[in-house]
């Protein structure tokens, strides 16, 4: 793609931090956001660990000084705080002046909701302003809302867990492609029975501390969280005189078509999706500083993942680490907070630790980076696979 | 023992939702994944639930049910063995 | 920048859309407040291996992407893009009623698995064993738009050659009881004459699958060049008529280079005027159609508003049963789609012949 798509804004809210200072904070000093569930009543409380955002709806609501009668869901807060920040960052005070939209992604939307007041929305009055927020649209026009988006385009993906990385990839093309001057891309998602219980069916649920490319890992730990990014063209970047942090130099998409969850045993998905990637951005692997790995730490990701890895980079291979072991898995977000790591890394020249790691796995010798490093970053590469054999890798880069 | 094996591969049937194939045509011995009747590991996640809610047999690692699961015949072997209801 | 071809087309719908050789020849009138789609022979085209976890949503995404690949005389594409506003409702209502229902306890993947949105594209992806580029988009009523416009940058672009572009819905009974409650749903049973003057709130839910390959080179079974697409999260009913002329200016083209106008009518008596507004304004001499008498209101049946238009194009016939008005047109060039669901998520595609 030749010239990269300016990032001239972001923000965060997850287990680790309420804003991008707070989580840069606890990520330079190892700080993880992994604990039992608080905020959700569930029979699996003592059998998973969860990175959960500590506030409760009522302090959400608060935060954003919503009216009592409003229908947001948790999604959709956690999703309106992530975009206010990313546009305050940006300083973006006259939304008018420039073609903008939104492109978020999401896969619990509005679920948390409609599992509470399932039954109820038939007979009780007070829970039914809920029923409209139950789609995944709904998030993403109530964040629309809130930063006062209108008549433009504003659209949801949903992905599974390579959902947010998907809406950065179309952001970008919409830059190019000249359709916005601007896009607020990221995800967003909460924390809900549906998706404890869900994982849980699937036995890929860590009852301790996930540890990402351990041979003895156990699984994952379900996040919540929401992150969003501002893009920008280089018109908009030059008459404004704006302040760019990183760009999105390249991205790749692909399927595994192997299986509706299960990632391939080479990770054929995954090592399509670097390979666009690297050629869209005209680098080689060689040229990649660090990888923010997808590491679920499920016994399927990682495997098929470190092979993907291997098979691109080979001989290559830069410092790794997967930053789930801090904020858990925030399914359709874990592409925009992964993004929003990726970039303090290019800022800040450093790589950030894969905690939890003890033993290599025996299927190959790699070792992710352990410990936090200083190291000189000009590109970082970011996988987020998700079920659906969806597979996605975005790279972001100090230059144009 | 032979009743037992009958009522696994009505639920089987059942549970995994195989249209096409009746209980007779499942013979004991058949492999269940792969080349034989073709489940995969998400029904091995269905019959691992199976064997907790009318067996009261608990597996933690999805791995264990692969061995199990292997026909109907090792299937009620194990069942009789570890039952708890 | 390359041209963007409608190539090959497929609906499954309340209507006998499914065989591409006829053209809403036979009508199924109904008199009811939900209507379901009439279900091709899933067997023909999905091994029953395959078929056994799908939901219906998932079989008619399934079967609408072969007929469209069929058509086109395809066997892969460098892309499949779908859009679901909802998405697979039965699945995700079987597994939130079972854990409410069994407190949690002795829960099964299946229908877990099978609830996430991208699971059409997923299974589509995996019948064809396309690892191309995957994309679902789950915005309401602009769903299917947010695909067709994704494709159409790919295709400008030259970045893919043919893609699969689809909007599915399926209806499920508890949404279903649940949108009536709040009034969505119309309150007494219409028929295809009555629906549109109703006079009441809501509209009659639906559900159905429409699926499209387009390419940047024209096949021999071409419908239509797909020339522009926009969408608008918010839009004001006073705006919506300067919105179209800018639209239309924007692609080099007059009101009066419009030869129809599909409109996204659903007899809603709270959100209609939206397009009543149109056809005595500036759309009155333009030749208007509708279809959603036919096949309901569902978040993503606009793509059957294409899949109409595209029609249209290629036979250069206009069915009785869509006309809204009576306009003599010697050569049908230009369509011209709006769509809008309860005032919000308004789309518009301009397609030429």
């Amino acid at each position: 793609m030749g010239k990269g798509v300016a990032i001239t804004g972001m923000g965060i809210i997850s287990a680790i931090g309420n804003n991008v200072l707070e989580n840069y904070d606890a990520l330079i000093n190892g700080r993880k956001g992994i604990t039992r569930v608080e905020n959700i009543e569930t029979i699996q409380r003592d059998e998973i660990m969860v990175g959960e955002i500590k506030f409760t709806n009522d302090e959400l609501i608060a935060r954003l000084n919503l009216p009592p009668e409003n229908n947001y869901s948790r999604t959709a807060m956690l999703g309106a705080i992530a975009a206010k920040e990313a546009f305050t960052n940006a300083g973006i005070t006259n939304i008018k002046k420039y073609k903008t939209g939104i492109v978020s992604g999401t896969s619990v939307g509005g679920m948390d909701m409609t599992e509470k007041y399932y039954y109820e929305y038939l007979t009780e009055k007070a829970p039914q302003k809920y029923i409209e927020s139950h789609h995944a649209g709904d998030s993403t026009q109530k964040i629309a809302e809130q930063l006062g988006i209108e008549e433009s385009l504003v659209t949801t993906i949903s992905t599974a867990c390579s959902s947010a990385a998907n809406a950065i990839m179309l952001g970008a093309r919409l830059i190019q492609s000249g359709k916005l001057d601007r896009v607020l891309v990221g995800g967003a998602d909460c924390l809900s029975k549906f998706t404890i219980n869900g994982f849980k069916t699937l036995m890929i649920l860590s009852d301790t501390y996930n540890t990402p490319f351990d041979e003895n890992r156990k699984g994952l730990n379900l996040g919540e969280a929401a992150a969003f990014l501002v893009l920008e063209s280089d018109k908009v970047v030059k008459a404004e005189n704006k302040k760019v942090l990183a760009y999105v130099k390249g991205y790749g998409n692909a399927n595994d078509a192997f299986h509706q969850t299960a990632s391939s045993e080479n990770g054929d998905g995954a090592t399509l999706a670097m390979e666009k990637a690297l050629k869209i951005a005209g680098l080689n692997p060689s040229e990649i500083d660090y990888i923010n790995a997808h590491g679920t730490a499920t016994g399927n990701n990682d495997l098929s993942e470190g092979r993907a890895i291997l098979r691109v980079f080979g001989a290559n291979l830069p410092e790794f680490s997967s930053t789930k072991a801090f904020t858990g898995h925030t399914l359709a977000a874990a592409g925009a907070i992964e993004a929003v790591y990726s970039v303090l890394a290019l800022q800040n020249n450093v790589i950030f630790p894969n905690l939890n790691f003890k033993t290599p796995m025996k299927e190959f010798s790699m070792i992710p980076q352990t410990e936090l490093k200083e190291k000189e970053l000009n590109t970082v590469l970011s996988n987020s696979l998700g079920f659906g054999g969806n597979c996605s890798t975005v790279i972001f880069s100090k230059e144009a | 023992m032979s009743e037992l094996k009958e009522e696994l591969k009505a639920k089987i049937i059942e549970q995994l939702n195989l249209e096409d194939v009746s209980v007779a045509e499942i013979a004991d011995d058949d492999a269940l994944f792969g080349d034989g009747l073709g489940l995969d590991s998400i029904d091995a996640l269905e019959l691992i639930v199976m064997l907790d809610k009318d067996y009261g047999i608990r597996l933690s690692d999805p791995k264990e049910g692969r061995k199990i699961f292997e026909s109907v015949q090792v299937m009620a072997d194990y069942i009789e063995e570890h039952r708890t209801k | 920048m390359k041209k963007v071809y409608i190539n090959s087309i497929a609906s499954i719908s309340p209507q006998k859309t499914f065989d591409n050789t006829i053209f809403l020849d036979e009508i199924t009138d109904y008199n009811d407040t939900v209507i379901f789609a009439v279900d091709p022979d899933y067997k023909q085209y999905i091994p029953p291996a395959a078929a056994r976890r799908m939901a219906k949503g998932i079989k008619m995404g399934v079967v609408a992407s072969k007929i469209a690949m069929e058509e086109a005389g395809i066997e892969t594409v460098d892309a499949i893009i779908t859009g679901t506003g909802m998405g697979c409702m039965i699945d995700s209502e079987k597994f939130v009623s079972a854990i409410i229902d069994n407190n949690e306890q002795y829960l099964t993947p299946t229908s877990f698995i099978q609830s996430t949105h991208n699971t059409v594209a997923g299974q589509v992806a995996l019948g064809m064993e396309c690892k191309a580029y995957n994309f679902t988009y789950v915005h309401s009523a602009i769903s299917f738009e947010s695909a067709l416009l994704d494709a159409k940058m790919q295709l400008e672009n030259d970045e893919a050659h043919h893609i699969l572009v689809g909007g599915v819905e399926e209806l499920g009974d508890h949404t279903t009881k649940v949108h009536r409650v709040v009034n969505h749903i119309k309150p007494k049973p219409v028929t295809i004459s009555t629906v549109l003057n109703s006079k009441t709130k809501g509209a009659v839910f639906s559900e159905g699958a429409n699926f499209f390959v387009v390419s940047n080179e024209k096949k021999e079974s071409c419908y239509a060049e797909l020339v522009a697409v926009e969408t608008f999260n918010t839009l004001q009913k006073e705006k919506v008529s300067e919105t179209i002329e800018s639209f239309l200016t924007e692609n080099n083209l007059k009101i009066e280079d419009i030869d129809v106008v599909v409109f996204g009518n659903n007899g809603d008596v709270d959100f209609d005027t939206y397009y009543n507004q149109l056809s005595e304004g500036n759309l009155s001499k333009t030749q208007q159609v509708f279809y959603k008498h036919l096949v309901g209101e569902n978040n993503t049946v606009s793509a059957f508003g294409v899949w109409l238009g595209s029609k249209i194009l290629k036979t250069q016939t206009i069915p009785e049963i869509v006309k809204i008005n009576e306009i003599k047109i010697p050569e049908i060039r230009t369509v011209l789609c709006y769509n809008q669901y309860r005032g919000q998520n308004h789309s518009l595609v301009l397609l030429k012949k």
